[in-house]
């Protein structure tokens, strides 16, 4: 558990003198007069334990700062940090280091790993400083490289590996000290787009298996929705908005976000619950066939989800099923039952059912873990809901 | 313009010392002498041909090049059969230690310039002034502390040579990926472990290039030592100029050009060598295609 709160980082003036400016009105005029910059100007977030918790701006919003003040690489001008109800702000170094090789661990742009050193000695490199033993060091190290799928190149040194393996490296070195919270700097953003894909895919997998608390900076929207349970956006110090990815995606806190947010994959982001839609009609089983043609002729529609008494969906009656029936004399909805239709849990993301949509004579059905009817996914939801807000000021 | 009267200072001040610390000086130039003593009785303590084979087996390891271990039986059979031999070995003595004093003085200093920005601005005037007042200047106050002889020499030839150590130890140090220092503290090393374990490994080849500029620095000023009295190469050059003796100042000089190379290319090899003699045992291309069963994880 990270709690931090209105941490502010001013360069270039020293803190005695900046701690004053920041409590005036007009702090960020007064810090720049006194020719101090405001990196980070207030933050204050809460990260939960076992969430990704992803802070996201582009270079010079802030957010390696910010990051960087959560394990006091960079020191705090103002503000309050706890971690585990430990107050890290009012820690000495000596207190600090234990902390940062128990506790913090770090994963960086470049890989930073030891040129000098075989890939084994660069993965146990924390637990050399904890001052474990030679051989539980390298065994823990062999572990942690096997998770990562770099068992077989332990014995080369890093120029030898390619970007990808090098931060995989990077990965295993914080994983092999078992710290429980992982900070990570724009770990992937230096790596081939498919490498990074991987890359990505290998960070969830390892988070499913062991719920550390990762708190991971990026400059790519895509990568922060991907990965992100919550995303923190940055603009000039200052968070501009924080929340999960759809809500961020759904209702963009002002102008700067929503142009962000332009170029994201919205079909990767938004699920069916985003694009819910309550069924203009339904019907029961033991129903009369005439009375439910009439709903649908009235809701100018040419098929219906058939529940029973728990909402569950038992199937779909087509109005050319339904007027067969009802020229045969059914009394019940029974005979005109079809599975003719698609069923989706409520967090898939659209890109994977929007080819499906209006295939079948009903919308796309959401339901829940008991085939329960949560609404309907219409075609025309999903379009809206895919179609990116517009622009101003572009022509 | 009044007069500032600093030679006066400067003069007064050498007396000062000479007064009041008279003593320890003595012990100085006592101990440097005997140090020097004994690297030369050990040079000197095998016949010269078995000496030729160590420096040659030196070259060999240093950097594992042929021509190089041709070059040094060679020129040093050269230097043998110019009946120079003792004057080289002399003259070497005088370089192996006060490149050892630089160095052992100069690393530390680098360390402590590249540890802050301010000890930066305080080494950086005391290296110029080392490095450009005229030799003669302190060589001279030099002979008033430690007398007539080797020490004042090698003492002359140290401060000369200290700031190439100094400032390639920073210089190499200022230049460790920032990045890799910073992943160092965040796993919480402390100072001295970030530098034992990451700065001065990183730094190595700027700091070997350091100590080859070290020892350079030191041979050039071998042959001023020879003016105040320090024997070897440096006595044979100035007796050669004093008397005229054009061959015999010409032969000392071309043996300091070859201890000059031997040393420059060995000790360049050894700051080099150590990266790419590494990066060879890796070998080859590596193959980007990583086994795409990371998947088990969990």
């Amino acid at each position: 558990m990270i709690e931090a709160e209105n941490l502010t980082k001013v360069y270039g003036i020293p803190r005695d003198r900046a701690v004053p400016l920041l409590r005036r009105a007009d702090r960020e005029d007064a810090v720049r007069n006194a020719g101090g910059f405001l990196a980070a100007d207030g933050v204050s977030l809460s990260v939960s334990p076992g969430e990704i918790f992803v802070i996201m701006g582009l270079s010079g919003s802030g957010k390696s700062t910010v990051l960087r003040m959560l394990n006091r690489l960079v020191e705090p001008t103002d503000g309050s940090l706890r971690i585990d109800g430990l107050d890290v702000s009012a820690m000495s170094q000596d207190e600090l280091r234990p902390l940062r090789n128990r506790r913090i661990n770090m994963v960086f742009q470049h890989f930073a790993l030891l040129p000098h050193r075989t890939i084994r000695e660069n993965a146990a490199y924390g637990l050399k400083i904890r001052q474990v033993p030679a051989k539980e060091r390298l065994e823990r190290a062999d572990q942690a490289l096997r998770r990562v799928g770099l068992e077989r190149w332990r014995d080369s040194r890093p120029h030898e590996l390619s970007g990808g393996m090098k931060q995989r490296v990077g990965l295993a070195r914080a994983l092999a000290t078992d710290a429980e919270i992982l900070l990570m700097d724009e770990p992937f953003s230096a790596l081939d787009p498919l490498i990074r894909r991987d890359m990505q895919e290998l960070l969830l997998q390892l988070q499913a298996a062991d719920q550390r608390t990762i708190v991971f900076v990026t400059h790519d929207l895509n990568e922060a929705m991907r990965i992100g349970d919550r995303i923190m956006v940055m603009r000039d110090g200052h968070v501009v908005q924080c929340g999960t990815g759809t809500e961020i995606i759904s209702s963009p806190a002002n102008e700067y976000v929503s142009e962000f947010i332009a170029d994201v994959d919205r079909s990767r982001v938004l699920t069916a619950a985003n694009v819910l839609r309550t069924p203009l009609v339904t019907a029961r089983p033991d129903e009369s066939p005439g009375d439910v043609l009439q709903r649908l002729e009235n809701a100018e529609m040419n098929g219906v989800f058939v529940l029973d008494g728990a909402d569950r969906v038992l199937g779909v009656a087509t109005d050319e099923a339904l007027a067969r029936a009802l020229r045969d004399g059914a009394a019940t909805l029974d005979s005109c039952l079809v599975g003719d239709c698609h069923t989706v849990p409520p967090d898939l993301p659209i890109v994977e059912f929007c080819d499906l949509a209006g295939r079948h004579t009903v919308p796309i059905a959401v339901v829940d873990d008991d085939m329960r009817l949560l609404g309907v996914a219409p075609k025309a939801a999903i379009l809206a809901a895919l179609a990116a807000p517009r622009k101003v000021g572009h022509a | 313009m009044p007069r500032i009267p600093i030679g006066d200072a400067v003069e007064s001040g050498i007396q000062f010392l000479l007064d009041r610390l008279g003593g320890l000086f003595d012990v100085v130039s006592a101990a440097l002498t005997r140090l020097v003593d004994t690297v030369y009785a050990i040079l000197v303590a095998p016949h010269p041909l078995l000496l030729i084979a160590v420096l040659s087996a030196v070259a060999w390891f240093a950097g594992r090049r042929l021509p190089l271990v041709v070059f040094t039986v060679l020129a040093f059979l050269l230097v043998a059969s110019m009946q120079l031999w003792v004057q080289t070995m002399q003259t070497l003595a005088v370089v192996i230690v006060a490149a050892v004093i630089a160095v052992a003085i100069g690393v530390p200093l680098g360390v402590w310039a590249a540890s802050s920005g301010r000890a930066s601005v305080i080494t950086r005037p005391v290296l110029d002034f080392m490095q450009t007042l005229p030799v003669f200047v302190y060589l001279i106050p030099a002979v008033f502390l430690f007398g007539i002889g080797v020490v004042p020499g090698v003492v002359a030839t140290t401060v000369f040579a200290v700031p190439p150590a100094v400032r390639l130890t920073e210089l190499g140090i200022r230049q460790v990926d920032s990045e890799v220092v910073e992943a160092a503290v965040a796993f919480g090393s402390r100072p001295r472990q970030v530098l034992r374990e990451v700065q001065l490994p990183l730094a190595l080849p700027s700091i070997m290039a350091g100590v080859n500029q070290v020892i350079m620095m030191a041979l050039s000023m071998v042959v001023i030592a020879g003016m105040v009295g320090a024997q070897g190469l440096g006595a044979v050059v100035v007796q050669g100029i004093t008397q005229l003796d054009i061959g015999s100042g010409f032969e000392g000089g071309l043996a300091v050009v070859i201890l000059a190379i031997y040393l420059d290319r060995v000790t360049a090899a050894l700051g080099s060598g150590g990266f790419k003699r590494r990066r060879a045992q890796g070998g080859g291309t590596v193959d980007l295609a990583l086994p795409k069963q990371v998947a088990d994880v969990s």
